[in-house]
């Protein structure tokens, strides 16, 4: 068991998001306050319009906030320059999606050497860690296949090998079980759990799944932008 | 890093394969028209150049027009005689001038026979001038002498089989007009057809074996003491001509030249061609490349979303420009390869018909390596402009809204 820290590493301090459409201003965000602490594992609920993946987006380092600010290991990171913001987001953060979103002409080994491609890792080390990489996802004798030749649970594995490929500080998953069965999305989220416990990653997880939302240590819930309650999960004293 | 870049340029191009070799047609053709049309104007250049034999900033050539550098053709040419060549040597700023016989004839060896053209050597202090100037040398043998009455030197090309089914060598007996010559020496290989195929024989030799009228000189070269008078003295020998031959201004009926000035108007000729055929290759690629940029835009369209999944997991701005950006310049330096390729067989392929059809090797094509780099070079260059606004677009999307898109 690692360590929990309980300094914040992500930290969101009134964050507005607005949308222009023509003369009508939308709020996707509207003063939202939220901390992850180091080794946290977090999941984030609502109903859709809530502005869950608009605050994926800006702990992802993927958007801007309209106002306030958001910290990432205490450094502001909600003026910084798109450059800047791509460097953070191979570094420090992985992503998972629903869609997994892995490259079609790669294969599962080259899709989690890409993000070491981006950060000038050397060839040899991006060969090593991809294939310790896949064999923890369990997928070690599917190195060479192209991801139209993966099931979608494997393909969300292969998507969570990449999300680690730098060693990130954050996974965020977005809906990672959406596009899985029931069953696929168990195992799944069992690897982020694994990830959590043994590795000691800070994991954010947006779902509308209770039942999935309950495997995190803590549940927000979001409604209009804002966090409107929060939930301590008792998963692991029940056991 | 840029090894991992074009892989994966390299994939996706591959990826789309029927789109890529499109995209490439626009651009090899456009290269292929250049490639094969200057390889084939420089062989041509080569092969002319080498035609007039004799070639030098200092030397011109006096014929009686109507005939060209081959036999005497229509009888009613007025036939240059032999005491034009002293007459010549004693005008101001000539150094020597000698006389050139061409005589066509059958020649025979194996038992076979072939037409062949005897060209003459002058005998005398005249002989090493010629030797010397048209850089003749053996490969076996040797050149000329005074009293080879009936011996002959032969072009490198006799030592193949083709024309007698046997090979010939120095030392052998042919005959030439039914009168037997004996073989002395052969000839350097050099390339051009004149030299390769040529059978020279002695000036008196000719006159005396093989029926040539004495008066009937095909060309007289002049050699003139200093080139930067060549002009000066061209207007001499045609004013000495004109008084000779009795005919006024503008109703010359002999020519005189320089080679030099010859291939220079060949030069233009060549040029205007050249540059006609080279407008009209740079339309086709700029075509092409607009078809690169198409496609390319298309592409970036394409696969807006797996730029936002890039730009997800760590590629910049810069890195997605670069990527776009050797795809591009590849899709140009593939079609280039493909055009440059193309080229080479088209203008060697047609130079090759050319030797059947007119059995000599006046197409010629030569395509150097500077031809072939530049040519390289010029459709990556032509690949990468045009893939610079697409580049941009690719590299400017906005990851939350490209990832958000459905492709």
């Amino acid at each position: 068991m690692v360590k929990r820290n309980h300094k914040p590493i992500i930290e969101l301090r009134n964050v507005w998001k607005i949308y222009k459409m023509g003369e009508v201003k939308l709020a996707a965000l509207s003063g939202l306050n939220l901390e992850v602490r180091k080794g946290e594992f977090v999941s984030i609920m609502g109903p859709s319009g809530s502005g869950k993946s608009t605050a994926m987006n800006m702990i992802g380092c993927l958007d801007v906030p309209t106002k306030g600010h958001i910290f990432l290991e205490s450094k502001d990171i909600s003026t910084l320059s798109e450059s800047n913001l791509a460097q953070i987001r191979g570094r420090k953060i992985g992503f998972v999606f629903q869609q997994f979103n892995l490259i079609p002409t790669l294969s599962a080994a080259e899709n989690i050497m890409l993000p070491m491609i981006f950060q000038n890792i050397p060839k040899y080390e991006r060969v090593e860690r991809a294939r310790k990489l896949l064999k923890m996802v369990d997928l070690g004798g599917r190195i060479y296949h192209k991801p139209t030749e993966l099931s979608g649970g494997e393909q969300q594995r292969v998507a969570i090998a990449r999300s680690l490929s730098n060693n990130p500080e954050v996974v965020l998953a977005d809906e990672p079980t959406g596009n899985l069965d029931s069953k696929t999305g168990r195992t799944v989220i069992d690897f982020l759990k694994k990830l959590n416990r043994e590795e000691g990653k800070t994991i954010v997880m947006v779902t509308h799944d209770e039942s999935i939302a309950k495997k995190a240590d803590r549940t927000e819930y979001l409604l209009d932008g804002k966090i409107v309650k929060t939930l301590k999960n008792s998963v692991k004293k029940r056991k | 890093m840029f090894a991992d870049y074009l892989r994966i340029a390299i994939r996706s191009l591959v990826k789309r394969k029927m789109r890529t070799y499109l995209t490439m047609i626009g651009i090899f053709i456009g290269i292929a028209a250049v490639v094969s049309l200057i390889g084939l104007g420089q062989g041509l250049r080569i092969a002319i150049t080498s035609q007039f034999g004799i070639l030098g900033t200092d030397i011109l050539s006096v014929q009686a027009s109507g005939t060209s550098f081959g036999p005497p053709g229509s009888g009613a040419v007025t036939p240059i005689t032999k005491d034009l060549i002293d007459k010549i040597e004693k005008i101001n700023g000539v150094d020597i001038a000698f006389a050139r016989y061409i005589e066509s004839g059958t020649m025979e060896f194996n038992d076979e026979q072939a037409i062949g053209l005897a060209v003459s050597v002058p005998e005398g202090d005249k002989r090493k001038i010629i030797e010397k100037m048209l850089n003749l040398k053996t490969e076996q043998g040797r050149l000329l002498r005074d009293d080879d009455t009936k011996g002959v030197v032969l072009g490198n090309d006799f030592k193949k089989d083709d024309t007698f089914g046997r090979g010939i060598s120095s030392g052998d007996k042919i005959l030439l007009n039914d009168i037997e010559f004996r073989v002395v020496g052969i000839l350097e290989k050099k390339g051009s057809f004149m030299f390769d195929q040529s059978v020279l024989v002695n000036e008196q030799s000719m006159i005396d074996f093989l029926e040539t009228d004495e008066d009937e000189v095909d060309i007289i070269a002049v050699k003139v003491k200093n080139e930067r008078e060549i002009d000066a003295v061209k207007e001499r020998i045609e004013k000495l001509l004109r008084k000779e031959r009795d005919v006024d201004i503008g109703e010359e009926d002999f020519e005189v030249q320089s080679p030099q000035a010859m291939l220079e108007s060949l030069d233009s000729a060549l040029f205007a061609v050249q540059l006609f055929i080279t407008i009209i290759a740079l339309i086709s690629l700029l075509v092409g490349g607009i078809g690169i940029m198409n496609t390319m835009y298309t592409a970036v369209l394409e696969r807006t979303k797996e730029i936002g999944i890039m730009k997800s997991i760590g590629a910049r701005n810069r890195t997605i420009f670069t990527l776009f950006f050797i795809e591009s310049g590849l899709l140009g330096m593939v079609g280039g390869i493909i055009g440059i390729i193309l080229g080479m067989i088209f203008a060697y392929g047609l130079a090759a018909i050319g030797r059947l059809v007119l059995g000599a090797d006046l197409i010629q094509a030569s395509i150097g390596f500077n031809l072939i780099i530049g040519a390289l070079a010029f459709s990556f260059v032509l690949g990468t402009i045009f893939g610079v606004l697409p580049a941009i677009r690719a590299s400017k999307l906005n990851p939350v809204d490209s990832l958000r898109a459905t492709k």
